[in-house]
């Protein structure tokens, strides 16, 4: 393995109520891989995720981006690392319904200021890239869930993320459609240079990651190293 | 896999010497696997005795690969039986991991590291399968998927057997 860490969490824990979703997980994700993030539902993993992106505090423990505590970050400073070196993909509902896809891709483009046609021009390419092209018109209600799924990610990356965030994005397909967008996702990633932390239920898309971590009761464990 | 069976039905795409037979069959079904020359010459002499094959032609010269082989009615019959029967689905009811599971829960050892490294093993092999996969033309994208799938159903077995270690464990100790 080589790369220092890009992104680590460390002895994290949180709690919902009396229930700790998180009790002493630690991870850490280098630049450029696609980490697997998998175990039984209930187990911690969005929980984990949303707490490496800066979306939910952690209770105890911390994260550090490139070096930056997220802790000591503001709000806005958050909000900003989230919007220029983070990308999301979720298993569905991320699409805005009145915006065309061509739109949603460069919606967070032109939240940075991009100009509109230059913003448009390069979602259109990453719709190409996802093999979409063809839907840039068309409203997220009109098209397939697979077609959708791959729009998602297309917005994902438009922005140039070096960590993509995926929770279940093939949650919802048939397994063609899930391995088309897995592997459109972990080829672009792969191109681009940019980590994926992926979370999935399904061994197949998990096949595309260089490797797994799995999350049990509130504890993260890379499988790598058992073995 | 039976050799025979699938000489026959490429016989009946169209009559071959044994050595295309063995290059069409090598290069279609024998990925990882090429038949050895014996094994052509002692399966087509086997079809031959059974009369599901015939030699078509014969050039001149010395040694077997002077021979043309073609299927005869019997022998796409034969085929025809073949492929209109379902094969026997194999569940491994004796797996060798459950084997091994029972076996750490009964002499306490850590069972769950045991299905960990396991999982880590299927996993590393997936990767495998899935490069391949992703370069490969839609013969081998369908060859590997085939054992992808059998593969993902053992690691959600070693999945749900984790998830009922505890379980397990006070079943086998009682
Ligand atoms: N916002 C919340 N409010 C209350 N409880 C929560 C919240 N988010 C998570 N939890 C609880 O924390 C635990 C871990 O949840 P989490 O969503 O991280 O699991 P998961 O591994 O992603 O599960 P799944 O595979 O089902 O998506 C669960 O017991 C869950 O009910
Ligand atoms: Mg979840």
């Amino acid at each position: 393995m080589t790369g220092e860490p890009l992104l680590v969490g460390d002895d994290l824990h949180r709690s919902f109520g009396p229930t700790p979703a998180l009790a002493g997980a630690s991870i850490s994700v280098r630049a450029g891989e696609v980490v697997a993030v998998m175990g039984p539902s209930g187990s911690g993993k969005s929980t984990l995720l949303h707490c490496l992106a800066g979306i939910v505090r952690p209770d105890r423990g911390s994260v550090r981006y490139r070096g930056t505590e997220l802790a000591t970050l503001s709000d806005a400073g958050r909000s900003a690392l989230r919007r220029r070196e983070f990308g999301f993909v979720f298993q569905f509902g991320q699409l805005v319904p009145e915006l065309t896809c061509l739109e949603n891709v460069a919606l967070p483009l032109r939240l940075e200021r991009v100009p509109r046609r230059e913003a448009e021009r390069r979602a259109g390419e990453w719709l190409a890239r996802l093999e979409v092209a063809d839907v840039a018109g068309k409203r997220p209600g009109e098209v397939s869930g697979g077609q959708g799924q791959r729009v998602a990610v297309a917005r994902a990356l438009v922005t140039g993320p070096r960590v993509v965030f995926a929770d279940e994005p093939t949650g919802a397909l048939d397994s063609l459609n899930g391995e088309r967008v897995m592997r459109l996702l972990a080829g672009a990633a792969r191109e681009t240079g940019a980590a994926v932390l992926l979370v999935t239920h399904e061994p197949r898309v998990a096949a595309y990651s260089d490797r797994e971590v799995v999350v049990r009761d509130g504890r993260a464990r890379s499988l790598e190293q058992v073995a | 896999m039976s050799i025979g069976h699938t000489f026959l039905g490429l016989l009946e795409s169209s009559p071959r010497h044994g050595y295309d037979l063995k290059r069409a069959y090598d290069e279609r079904f024998g990925h990882t696997r090429p038949l050895h020359f014996g094994q052509v010459y002692s399966t087509l002499s086997r079809l031959l005795r059974n009369g599901l094959v015939a030699v078509d032609s014969v050039e001149p010269g010395e040694g077997p690969e002077r021979k043309r082989y073609a299927i005869t009615e019997a022998g796409v019959t034969d085929v025809q039986r073949w492929l209109s029967q379902p094969e026997k689905p194999e569940p491994y009811l004796q797996s060798v991991l459950y084997t091994k599971v029972v076996l750490a829960l009964l002499t306490d050892r850590p069972a769950a590291d045991l299905l960990d490294t396991q999982r880590a093993e299927h996993l590393r092999l997936m990767r495998e399968l899935t490069r391949r996969k992703t370069h490969g033309d839609l013969a081998e994208q369908l060859i590997c998927d085939h054992a992808l799938f059998h593969l993902e159903a053992d690691l959600r077995w070693l999945e749900l057997t984790a998830a009922r270690l505890d379980e397990l464990a006070k079943e086998v100790r009682a």
